[in-house]
């Protein structure tokens, strides 16, 4: 494609680097309250792990550290009409299924309790242990092994790439702009404003936010802040469809699953499955092995999916963190420069409130809710110990 | 979860291992088999039929004289091909469905339920053509198929249709199988070809190479006088082609010669030409190239038909269409390349055995540029109106497709996302090609700017029960 320079807004209040959820919820969160965004995606918006993620919308099971935020997410997810508008709400396509982490033994549901236990004391309620005849009911097709486990009423999924394309029409209704198929290239600070280039020509604004997924190391290294991200594939397979069996998105407790089953019949099977990410050929490389170890967990608790066929099998490329929990916060070398990457196979249901978040730490210096334990130097710090 | 790094595909090694695989047992297969093995490699043929020949020469290894002789002897042909290669000491695995092959050269397989692997040095991937999607208005009606379809139940089993069928588009296959049809007795209803004299006079352009193909020439030739005597009904120049039928196909209409007419007949065997199978080297992630002069994908191939993916070589139809023979050609000189990579070849050695064979090639191939711009399918027929049905499994309409270019989707994997276009059993095998060129032409750019769905494992149906017993 010729670059197509013409009639580029080069100047505006923020730029956004990447097109994923964080980047385009912050683009809506940051237009909503009247700042003027460009925001620039490498190749289309909520193309990695975005748009190819479980697309489970989950409260239940979260880091402590992340369930404040994950709270007032499922909030936002729950009022998506309010904010987005009915008919963008609509297009998001989220569904408050429920969530249940199954138990298969008395030890993984003494660990369970133990930690509902933990959270209750917290000042959080939101998560109920069940037994397993409660577990028969939310789930009748659950294997009879199944202890109990933990339920999340008003958790549910959404369709990722739908979710986010509708944050991204609310933001360009607003008037955030965005480019596609515009990476960016280098990030500098010059006097009071950011210098971003791009094969298309370079972009300026007083604000930065690095929402740029699994190659946000290099954006964070660029303004000085050096963190131990890691790019990885995550997987996920999908079958043929099957007549309805479940409604609620499952997880285990003791080995990786996320498991549904949408309305078309079609079950989708993933659970954080990690494998090899090539960032500069920008892709993830499938790893059977590891699915095999998932089919197997489907088999074990539904048995009847065994003779079903997997249509697909796909891996998005995301960042992880060493503790599993996002950079979420400012730079600590360089000024209006606001980082929201690493969200370690759990970001999804973060979206809604990681970009409000972004918008108050531009706008208002601070955020509204506990972000302390996400800040972009933790692991620098606990190297100088 | 802990942090882990992430080798490509460490866990479970295949245990065994080979110098040679091959995916497909046609020609390109069959031929690569016996010249690896001539040179002393070991050979594992995988290949999802229970005898070899492809879907070309199908059946080629039982088919009794009969129908030998209804099929004719381009078909007899491959007789002596699946002779050598049950001689030559390759191990034909059969009734194994590969369902991935890794750049590691991982070759993963289902035979009867068993989930089974190797390990290969180089690997060879011949997995043919498959047929061009013909997307017509009422083409999903049951008693619509394809003519390849309807040829495979002819050579495979010897089954053909009793009530009077109908052949439409255009290509070498679908006047094949008509004149096999007329020698098995089948009535048929009408030929409807959709090439018309403006193909003509763009192919008699091509009548340099044509003179060197005359053998394909007179072949044509013959077999269009074979239909003519049999009194066959048949239309030229045909547009505007939509099956009848409600709930089941009951005939089809077209305007030829200026005249809305209709033929009656609850078979329907559509067919414009045939396309390679990519969908190996598309999950390998090889670079591949849209061809202008047979509007499809092929990958892209050194001269000994290696991919830019290390040791694993392309030969035959899914490289690029060129017929039989030419496949077999392309095997033999991908199965040279492959030994002479494993060290059993000196790459002298290898170029003068390969020369005659290369000669030989562009022989059969001066015939191409007159065929493909002959039976170049018609843009109507390749990107239909609003109504139609491109996506068949999601029932997703070119009318949404154009939709969702409105709505700023800018390629084949975001249709997935749009509107769940290609995103069911087949995965975009049957609809593929559409989509690309519907997307391409709503948004007025080339096929080659617009790309094509990422092809991700398993290429072959693997249920989540055979999944688990490979852990």
């Amino acid at each position: 494609m010729k670059p197509d320079n013409a009639g580029l807004p080069r100047g505006s209040d923020v730029i956004v680097i990447g097109g994923g959820f964080h980047g385009t919820s912050s683009a809506f969160h940051l237009a909503r309250r009247g700042a003027k965004v460009t925001l620039l995606e490498s190749e289309y918006c909520a193309r990695h792990a975005s748009g190819v993620n479980a697309g489970g919308v989950r409260t239940l099971g979260r880091h402590f550290a992340e369930v404040p935020l994950a709270r007032a997410s499922l909030g936002l997810w729950h009022d998506l009409p309010e904010l987005l508008g009915a008919d963008l709400a609509a297009d998001a396509s989220f569904v408050a299924s429920g969530q249940l982490q199954i138990a298969e033994t008395p030890q993984e549901l003494d660990k369970l309790r133990h930690r509902v236990a933990e959270l209750h004391a917290l000042g959080f309620t939101h998560e109920v242990i069940v037994d397993a005849q409660q577990v028969r009911e939310i789930a009748p097709r659950l294997a009879h092994h199944v202890v109990g486990g933990i339920w999340v009423r008003d958790d549910g999924h959404a369709v990722p790439y739908r979710a986010v394309t509708a944050f991204r029409h609310a933001a360009q209704r607003l008037g955030a702009q965005f480019h596609e198929a515009t990476p960016a290239q280098t990030i500098e600070r010059i006097g009071d404003r950011w210098k971003v280039t791009t094969h298309r020509g370079s972009f300026v604004a007083p604000w930065l936010v690095n929402a740029a997924g699994a190659w946000s190391g290099d954006f964070a290294a660029q303004a000085g802040d050096v963190v131990p991200m890691q790019p990885g594939g995550l997987m996920l397979m999908i079958t043929q469809r099957v007549p309805h069996f479940v409604d609620p998105v499952l997880g285990a407790a003791g080995r990786p699953l996320s498991f549904k089953q949408f309305a078309n019949g079609t079950v989708l099977i993933g659970g954080g499955l990690r494998c090899g990410a090539d960032v500069v050929r920008r892709h993830g490389e499938v790893d059977f092995m590891k699915l095999s170890s998932s089919a197997q967990t489907v088999t074990d608790l539904f048995p009847h999916l065994g003779p079903i066929n997997i249509v697909r099998a796909w891996a998005g490329v995301e960042a992880f963190m060493p503790d599993d929990i996002p950079v979420i916060g400012p730079s600590r070398h360089a000024p209006q420069l606001v980082h929201a990457f690493g969200f370690s196979a759990h970001g999804f249901e973060l979206g809604p409130i990681g970009g409000q978040i972004v918008s108050e730490l531009v706008l208002d210096g601070s955020s509204s809710l506990p972000i302390a334990p996400f800040a972009v130097d933790r692991f620098a710090t606990a190297h100088l110990h | 979860m802990a942090f882990e790094a992430s080798p490509p595909a460490a866990a479970g090694r295949p245990a065994e291992t080979v110098d040679i695989a091959i995916v497909g047992a046609g020609p390109a297969g069959m031929a690569a088999a016996i010249a690896a093995r001539r040179h002393g490699a070991s050979v594992v043929l995988l290949d999802e039929q229970a005898a070899a020949g492809g879907q070309i020469y199908r059946g080629i290894t039982t088919a009794p004289t009969q129908r030998l002789d209804v099929l004719g002897p381009d078909y007899g042909a491959g007789a002596s091909l699946a002779k050598d290669f049950a001689a030559s000491g390759a191990r034909h695995i059969t009734g194994a469905a590969v369902w991935q092959v890794t750049a590691e050269r991982q070759v993963h397989y289902l035979q009867g339920g068993g989930v089974r692997s190797l390990q290969a040095d180089r690997v060879l991937l011949c997995t043919g053509a498959m047929e061009r999607p013909f997307p017509i208005p009422g083409w999903t009606l049951p008693g619509v198929l394809t003519a390849g379809a309807a040829q495979i139940l002819l050579k495979g089993s010897g089954m053909a249709p009793t009530q009077p069928v109908v052949l439409a588009g255009c290509g070498p296959l679908l006047y094949l199988l008509g004149w096999q049809y007329v020698r098995a007795g089948v009535p048929i209803a009408a030929i409807v070809d959709t090439t018309d004299g403006s193909d003509y006079r763009r192919a008699i352009r091509h009548a340099g190479g044509a003179l060197a193909g005359w053998r394909y020439l007179k072949k044509g030739l013959s077999l269009m006088a074979a239909l003519k005597q049999a009194k066959v009904p048949f239309y030229k120049g045909a547009t505007e082609l939509h099956v009848l039928g409600v709930g089941q196909a009951s005939g089809l209409g077209f305007v030829s010669g200026g005249t809305l007419r209709t033929v009656d007949s609850p078979l329907v065997l559509l067919h414009q030409g045939v396309v390679p199978n990519t969908q190996f080297s598309w999950s390998l992630r090889a670079k591949h190239a849209w061809d202008e002069a047979q509007l499809c994908w092929s990958p892209v191939t050194d001269a000994w038909g290696e991919l830019d993916v290390p040791g694993i070589f392309v030969a035959g139809d899914s490289g690029g269409i060129g017929g039989a023979r030419v496949a077999a050609l392309q095997g033999e000189l991908a199965g040279l390349a492959a030994v002479t990579q494993n060290g059993k070849l000196a790459a002298a050695t290898r170029d003068g055995l390969a020369a005659p064979l290369q000669a030989e090639m562009r022989e059969h191939l001066f015939i191409r540029p007159f065929l493909d711009a002959l039976y170049r399918p018609k843009k109507a027929n390749r990107i239909p109106a609003d109504g139609t049905i491109v996506c068949r499994c999601e029932e997703v309409t070119a009318g949404d497709i154009r939709s969702y270019v409105e709505l700023g989707c800018t390629g084949p994997n975001q249709a997935k996302s749009f509107g769940r276009c290609g995103m069911g059993p087949c995965q975009g095998r049957q609809c593929g090609l559409t989509v690309t060129e519907v997307i391409a032409d709503a948004r007025g750019m080339t096929p080659e700017q617009i790309g094509y769905f990422r092809i991700r494992p398993p290429i072959k149906p693997i249920t989540l029960g055979e999944l688990a017993r490979e852990a």
